[in-house]
């Protein structure tokens, strides 16, 4: 027996591509100011997004690109089948609380940072297999709850180090849909975890990078495809020191990724912003993507896209502990 | 005498130890270098900068007529609230940004490092928010200082 929609050893091609026919991004003042701050849906001129706690805020963030998702694709939230989401919080807490205001099927997710594109596959899979009309997927970040989480409070004086990322605040949301007009999700490949030992929290794009690159050339072995038959590949938040990495794993073994490899992290700021390395977090890809990538494709400036979200499967626990950085990257080719 | 299995996974072992040594020297190659002088200057200017003002309060407050003792003391409580008052006001994260040690060093330092925990952790209540997390960052400061200082009152009462 073999299923019929596998192609290779971790590529799945859809029968029926699932259509994203809504998209909402809504991001804080940062990434307001940042260049594509002409692409997002909201954008909040203040990063409590009138809460009184940084993690209320965060699921503002979140409740509102929900609410404007559904609404872009002329839908309301009692159509949807599936909800999926996640976000970086401990017990996934801002994709759960958004829940309580979305009345279908929800599934939580944790792929850390990479977990739009764990969504999308997912969300692609069970429309194409018959199980949904509709399937809304989503994720959220926030630079405040992830620097107290996994780092310092915001207020400690603390000089980063330049490999150190600045994560999204913000929130993406997606609807999938059976039939409709817009970009189609035409293949997935779920990723499997690469660690090559990096224990260097502040460094989450070398921890990345080899999972990314691993993905990359799984995705192109198992579709026969090369490099140059996207238009773009973009992974998710490997920022200036992991997208380097990329090239040069790709490089050793014959690929070349010089020309249409990008990354989400590199996008969403200017080098200017302060952000030392570059953006992280699960609205990393989650805005770049639902922003700028997809509308770029309804323009018809991008005719195929290969996404990729890229996740640190490390906790603040394992990291005390000494442990390794497990990486992860799940990658999406989006067609017109 | 090694069993044939055994041996295949000292291998993969082994392999997989090389392919994580060679990714890491790959890392240390393309990752940037930390700008050693320019921090250096920038924690001597800023970190000099503190000390000065501290030595200008000590001065102000010996020239007004109190004891060394009770001016060392009282100089210290007034660095400690203008670090406590520059972290509350946002500044002095923004300055430690350009002065890594030379402002995490001086008192005004281990101030920014009890207020800005207390500041952070105070949405989740002032026993089990503010209170016990006030010390997140100051609190090995703290252990080691009280070990040290038990350690060298030992010594200052074995040899007299």
């Amino acid at each position: 027996m073999t299923a019929p929609k596998r192609i290779g050893k971790q590529t799945v091609a859809f029968a029926n591509p699932p259509v994203i026919i809504g998209r909402a991004t809504v991001v804080g003042p940062k990434e307001g100011k940042g260049p594509l701050k002409d692409y997002y849906d909201l954008i909040a001129e203040d990063p409590y997004f009138n809460a009184d706690t940084w993690e209320k805020a965060e699921y503002k963030f979140f409740e509102k690109a929900v609410q404007l998702a559904v609404e872009k694709a002329n839908l309301t939230m009692d159509d949807l089948n599936y909800f999926l989401a996640g976000d970086l919080t401990n017990q996934i807490i801002s994709a759960t609380f958004t829940a309580r205001g979305v009345p279908v099927p929800y599934l939580g997710l944790y792929g850390a940072c990479s977990t739009m594109y764990e969504g999308l596959a997912l969300g692609a899979m069970l429309v194409d297999g018959g199980f949904a009309d509709y399937v809304l997927a989503g994720v959220s970040s926030h630079y405040s709850t992830a620097e107290r989480q996994f780092r310092f409070p915001t207020e400690q004086g603390v000089q980063r180090n330049l490999s150190s990322q600045w994560t999204v605040t913000g929130s993406a949301a997606l609807v999938l849909a059976a039939q409709g007009q817009g970009p189609k999700v035409t293949h997935a490949t779920v990723g499997k975890i690469v660690d090559l030992g990096v224990t260097d929290n502040t460094d989450m794009g070398a921890a990345m990078a080899p999972a990314a690159f691993d993905t990359i050339k799984q995705h192109l072995e198992d579709t026969g495809r090369e490099p140059d038959y996207y238009d773009l590949i973009v992974t998710g938040d490997l920022a200036r020191i992991g997208h380097r990495l990329v090239q040069a794993l790709a490089e050793k073994q014959g690929l070349d990724l010089s020309k249409n490899y990008t990354d989400c992290g590199l996008l969403v700021y200017d080098p200017s912003q302060d952000v030392h390395a570059g953006g992280s977090g699960c609205a990393c890809s989650g805005v770049v993507t639902a922003g700028f990538l997809l509308q770029e494709m309804e323009a018809g400036r991008y005719q195929r896209i290969l996404g990729l979200g890229t996740g640190a499967l490390h906790s603040p626990i394992s990291s005390q502990q000494g442990e390794s950085v497990p990486g992860i990257a799940h990658a999406v080719a989006i067609e017109l | 005498m090694i069993e044939p299995n055994e041996l295949e996974h000292q291998i993969a072992i082994e392999r997989k130890l090389y392919e994580q040594k060679e990714y890491q020297d790959l890392v240390k190659k393309i990752k940037p270098k930390v700008p050693v002088l320019r921090n250096i200057i920038g924690a001597f200017l800023v970190g000099g900068t503190i000390c000065l003002i501290g030595q200008i309060i000590l001065d102000g407050f010996i020239a007004w007529g109190l004891t060394a003792r009770a001016a060392i003391g009282s100089t210290a409580a007034v660095m400690i609230f203008l670090g406590s008052l520059a972290t509350g006001l946002g500044i002095y994260d923004n300055l430690a940004k350009f002065a890594g040690a030379g402002s995490i060093v001086p008192i005004t330092g281990f101030a920014n490092s009890i207020v800005a925990p207390a500041l952070e952790f105070k949405s989740e209540g002032y026993v089990f928010g503010l209170s016990s997390k006030m010390f997140l960052v100051a609190g090995p400061v703290l252990t080691f200082g009280f070990i040290v200082s038990v350690i060298i009152g030992l010594i200052y009462y074995l040899i007299p």
